[in-house]
């Protein structure tokens, strides 16, 4: 619960929706079974649920019509639970796993359709990937695993190992270049699988569960490593979690994946103050709601009776950071946005707010 | 905490409805077998002594003369046929020039040089060095140690033989298993082809490689060399490929990731991260190889080998001691470097990286110094011929002598009377009710116990072995030979099993007896007749014994791991309900050992028959006396390759059977 105390830090953040996305999918499937390649085309068995495709063909759908674009410089979160398809959707996007059926648009061209050696290309220099079980090289010291990239794509030793430092101590692993995988802790590691990421200077990151297998005090001191990294190196990345409070924590927009299909996609402010269905309901109903909402979601329009001299909020402003001033104020707080009034908001509302999450609980 | 509490709570419900289930199964399949034994004894009752298929010693069927034409035939046109003219005889020809080059340079003299290319001193200097670079300074004292020893035995020629073949077999060997494995690692298809192949290879005793090798490489260093190929290889083939699937899919997928292409993630990730799995493979390949080598002596291979078998042949202990002990010696060497080899990266990467600097000028130096000890034993003889008369070994022999002439003047009285107590309580009783019997009734029996334990499949199979034994025409000998097999196997499973359980119970007896074992299961199976040949004599017992002792190590290690694989919390459970220790051992861990239990009556099986039959040798009669006459005598060379078929058939009935009822325990 701790780490949920803790306010989405860039809520709100610009998000120009008019540039074009770094990554775009449309009507992804993958099916794993015999003749997979006929269930996303059968508009029937489309329809049938996992089990009963299944039952009907031997055929497990692991990601159902998945669509979604991630605008360049977005931390974009797939969350979902053990197998609802976001680790195979993931992987469906360098295919790693190749998919079944549908269109991954990276910078303008349908990575579906590159050959081995552009796809190869693109994994060198364009993605990267931190595994939830590290993957490193237990026979490589720290620099050389975090070269590994750099010396599959034919740079020089001296050039790599020089490279590898500087990110070594990006993540902050200065004094351990020369140790091994298996004398590092486990978040440790996961720095080394960081950094080896980072090394190519890619223009996406995908991370697949990275955390899962961490304690938790580590685990926050990772989510915050990765926030700070963003802010300094501004990559895009897909994060991929069952985690909701990290995808909250995290994530400027997230898709929530059930069964392979998607259910809900948007800010986590989104998700909590209007989720989509009892699912999305369920999974947000323990999520501090003060947190993450802002006062957007909890204002009522201003009526008569309303005094309306009292401060004035931007509608992000979180309603955990609003309640001090809207308690402290005698009148109404206005709701102001490029100075309209958009609503007004009480001691009421906020109550109804922080009471009600402290009913719920 | 509430997952916590659910979870045992789950099995629990889970068990019971599961256990009535077998246990009414278990209860009703043990009645048929006893009804089983019941009707084969009646019908033995009536019918003993009747269509035994008894073959006397000297006595040939058809088939084996039709294989002595054969074998006349392609001696006579070895160097005609083309087959032979492009085919084996080139194979041969290579593995021949392998040998003596190898020979020559480590063991035989050569030309104009009454000793070979590099003497004693040299060899032991080869060896301290190699030792230390690939393992560490210990292991070098133990290979120069160890070398030496074999010197002051008066064994070094004989030595050195062996292990120029045992070097030559592993060369080739290594050649084609670790292409071989990776390539079976990266492939299923591969390794669905490869694998029956290589369980058959492995289940079949070490003997029966060499019978037809040496109709189509003759007899000597070239057949020998090929027959300890063919049974090193599949230890490399096998680790290798399991290695390359081991290494962990995360980071096979992580070096993709970074657009790795399939070579670079052979090269850089797979091979380096299963290298030191591989080094394991070649430790088992190398002792395959030095156990085929010495036992290839029987197709007159030179070496350590030839002394044993010369020595058993004329039941001289003493001289078989000495070489047998030359042969243990020389396999802890082979073995404890090769270990050492294994583990030497992690080792050095855990100790200071201090001397690390100073590693490659200490190899420079160390190749010089041993670069000079050679060019010394190349040129003065001192260094080349090993000093002393050898009186060690003579004084080895010699105590040997005097220990079983003690033996056998003191404990004769006890030794007597227990081979006596088991041949007559046990193995007689046994053989009688195998051999007399009629043929059909023992094959209608082990077809109807094979159906019962394994299920259909291994019946059919145990019912095409039973009526090609029958065709091999050495019926009679065949359940001789099961019945050593049986007898001796029933008493590796009550050594098994109260072992087995002692140390999968107690970490202590564990850490105490496993070294034992493993050095036991190191040794060539030769080794293991000399000391009972000295107890209990020339006879069928010997042969038992040496097979028990041989094959209960492998079956106490498996039963071992199979009671410590019994989960923790299930003993605790158990202990909670307020089992004692026997209830815990019969009721919990035993059952639950139960698929460890039949895979250790399937190994035990394989090694006892193996060694049953090397028990030929010295007295035991049946299919390993046919093979061994087969090899030296020529008017027996059909039936003694008859004799190979009977045994490789004999394993398959019995691996097939043991496994299916593994497989059966473990569902």
């Amino acid at each position: 619960m701790t780490t949920q105390t803790e306010v989405p830090q860039r809520r709100g953040t610009p998000q120009d929706s008019g540039s074009t996305p770094v990554i775009s999918v449309r009507g992804l499937w993958k099916v794993f079974g015999p003749k997979a390649e006929l269930v996303p085309e059968s508009e029937e068995l489309c329809g049938l649920t996992r089990r009963e495709l299944m039952d009907r063909t031997g055929c497990t759908a692991a990601v159902r019509d998945v669509h979604f674009d991630v605008s360049p410089g977005e931390v974009f979160v797939v969350m979902g639970l053990s197998g609802s398809g976001k680790s195979t959707l993931v992987r469906c996007l360098t295919r790693l796993i190749e998919p079944t059926a549908g269109e991954i648009v990276f910078e303008g061209e349908d990575i579906r359709e590159a050959d081995a050696a552009r796809l190869r290309d693109l994994r060198r220099r364009k993605f990267s990937m931190v595994f939830q079980h590290f993957g490193l090289l237990p026979h490589r010291r720290v620099v050389d695993n975090v070269a590994f990239g750099l010396e599959i794509r034919g740079m020089g030793r001296a050039e790599r190992v020089k490279r590898a430092q500087e990110v070594v101590e990006l993540v902050g692993l200065e004094g351990y270049e020369n140790s091994y995988p298996d004398q590092l802790s486990g978040g440790m590691q996961q720095r080394v699988g960081l950094a080896r990421a980072l090394a190519g200077d890619p223009d996406v990151l995908f991370f697949d569960e990275p955390f899962s297998a961490l304690d938790p005090l580590i685990r926050r001191d990772m989510q915050n490593e990765v926030i700070r990294l963003h802010h300094e190196v501004g990559k895009t990345m897909v994060f991929i979690t069952h985690d909701l409070s990290e995808a909250l924590k995290l994530g400027d927009r997230i898709l929530i994946m059930r069964d392979g299909k998607m259910v809900q996609c948007g800010t986590g402010d989104e998700l909590v103050g209007a989720p989509a269905d009892d699912y999305v309901r369920e999974f947000v109903k323990d999520v501090p709601r003060g947190d993450v909402l802002t006062l957007r979601w909890i204002m009522r329009p201003a009526e008569d009776g309303d005094e309306l001299d009292g401060p004035e909020l931007g509608p992000d402003v979180v309603v955990k950071e609003a309640t001090r001033a809207v308690l402290a104020a005698d009148k109404p707080v206005k709701v102001v946005e490029n100075g309209k009034l958009l609503g007004i908001v009480g001691d009421d509302e906020i109550l109804a707010v922080v009471a009600g999450r402290e009913g719920g609980a | 905490m509430t997952v916590a509490v659910e979870k045992p709570e789950k099995t629990g419900i889970a068990e019971p409805p599961a256990a009535p289930v077998k246990e009414t199964r278990r209860i009703s399949r043990s009645m048929v077998i006893g009804a089983i034994l019941v009707v084969w004894l009646v019908l033995f009752a009536v019918l003993r002594g009747k269509q035994t298929l008894t073959l006397a010693a000297a006595d040939l069927t058809d088939l084996h003369r039709w294989i002595n034409d054969l074998n006349d035939s392609i001696g006579a046109n070895r160097n005609s046929n083309p087959l032979f003219l492009y085919f084996f005889n080139e194979i041969r020809l290579v593995i021949d020039s392998l040998v003596t080059f190898v020979q020559e340079l480590i063991s035989q003299p050569t030309g104009d040089r009454p000793v070979p290319q590099i003497g004693w001193l040299g060899i032991v200097g080869i060896a301290g060095y190699v030792s230390w670079a690939v393992g560490n300074w210990r292991v070098a004292l133990l290979a120069v140690a160890g070398f030496t020893f074999l010197g002051l035995q008066g064994l070094w020629q004989e030595s050195m033989d062996t292990l120029a073949l045992t070097l030559s077999a592993v060369l080739v060997a290594l050649l084609f298993a670790i292409p071989l494995g990776v390539w079976a690692g990266l492939s299923d298809r591969v390794n669905r082809i490869i694998t029956p192949l290589l369980d058959f290879m492995q289940t079949m005793p070490t003997f029966v490689y060499l019978a037809p090798l040496t109709l189509f490489f003759l007899i000597g260093g070239a057949s020998a060399t090929i027959a300890t190929v063919i049974y090193a290889a599949p230890p490399t083939i096998r680790i290798t490929a399991h290695a390359i699937r081991n290494v962990s899919k995360t980071t096979v997928e992580a070096a993709d990731s970074l657009g790795a292409t399939r070579r670079q993630s052979l090269l850089k990730v797979l091979l380096p991260m299963s290298k030191r799995t591989v080094v394991m493979g070649v430790n088992q390949t190398i002792m395959a190889a030095l156990a085929m080598v010495t036992i290839a002596a029987l197709i007159d291979a030179p070496g350590l080998g030839k002394t044993v078998v010369q020595a058993l042949q004329s039941l001289d202990v003493g001289t078989a001691f000495n070489a047998g002990l030359a042969i243990v010696v020389m396999a802890i060497v082979l073995d404890r470097v090769t270990t050492a080899a294994s583990t030497r990266e992690e080792a050095a990467r855990n100790s200071k990286n201090r001397f690390l600097a100073w590693r490659r000028p200490l190899l420079g130096a160390g190749a010089a110094i041993a670069a000079v000890l050679v060019y010394l034993s190349h040129t003065y003889l001192w260094a080349a011929e090993f000093p002393g008369e050898g009186s060690t070994g003579s004084a080895i022999a010699r105590g040997a002598d005097t220990v079983t002439t003690w033996a056998q003047d003191n404990l004769s009285g006890l030794t007597n009377a227990f081979r006596d107590a088991i041949t007559n309580g046990l193995l007689n009783p046994f053989q009688t009710l195998l051999t007399d019997s009629p043929w059909w009734l023992v094959g209608a029996v082990l077809i109807a116990l094979a159906v019962v334990l394994g299920g259909w499949r291994a019946g059919i199979t145990t019912a095409v072995c039973v009526g090609l034994l029958v065709g091999t025409g050495l019926w009679s000998d065949g359940m001789t030979t099961l019945a050593s097999t049986l007898v001796a196997t029933v008493l590796v499973m009550v050594l098994g099993i109260v072992f087995g359980v002692w140390m999968g119970r107690s970490t202590l007896v564990d850490r105490l007896i496993r070294p034992t074992l493993d050095a036991a299961q190191v040794m060539p199976p030769f080794v293991y007749l000399v000391p009972f040949l000295a107890l209990f004599g020339a006879t069928r017992f010997t042969a038992i014994v040496a097979a028990i002792v041989y094959g209960a190590p492998v079956a106490m290690k498996i039963i071992a791991d199979g009671i410590r694989a019994v989960p923790e919390t299930t003993v605790e459970a158990a202990t909670s309900a307020g089992c004692n220790t026997w209830q815990i051992i019969t009721k919990v861990q035993l059952p639950m050992a139960r698929s460890a239990l039949t895979l250790a009556t399937n190994q035990g099986l394989i090694y006892v028959l193996s060694m049953v039959v090397v028990g030929g040798l010295v007295g035991a009669g049946a299919l390993g006396y046919d093979v061994v006459a087969g090899f030296s005598q020529g008017q027996l060379y059909g039936k003694g390759l008859a004799a190979g078929l009977a045994i490789v058939l004999l394993g398959v009935m019995f691996d097939r059977i043991t496994q299916a009822a593994a497989r059966r325990a473990g569902a």
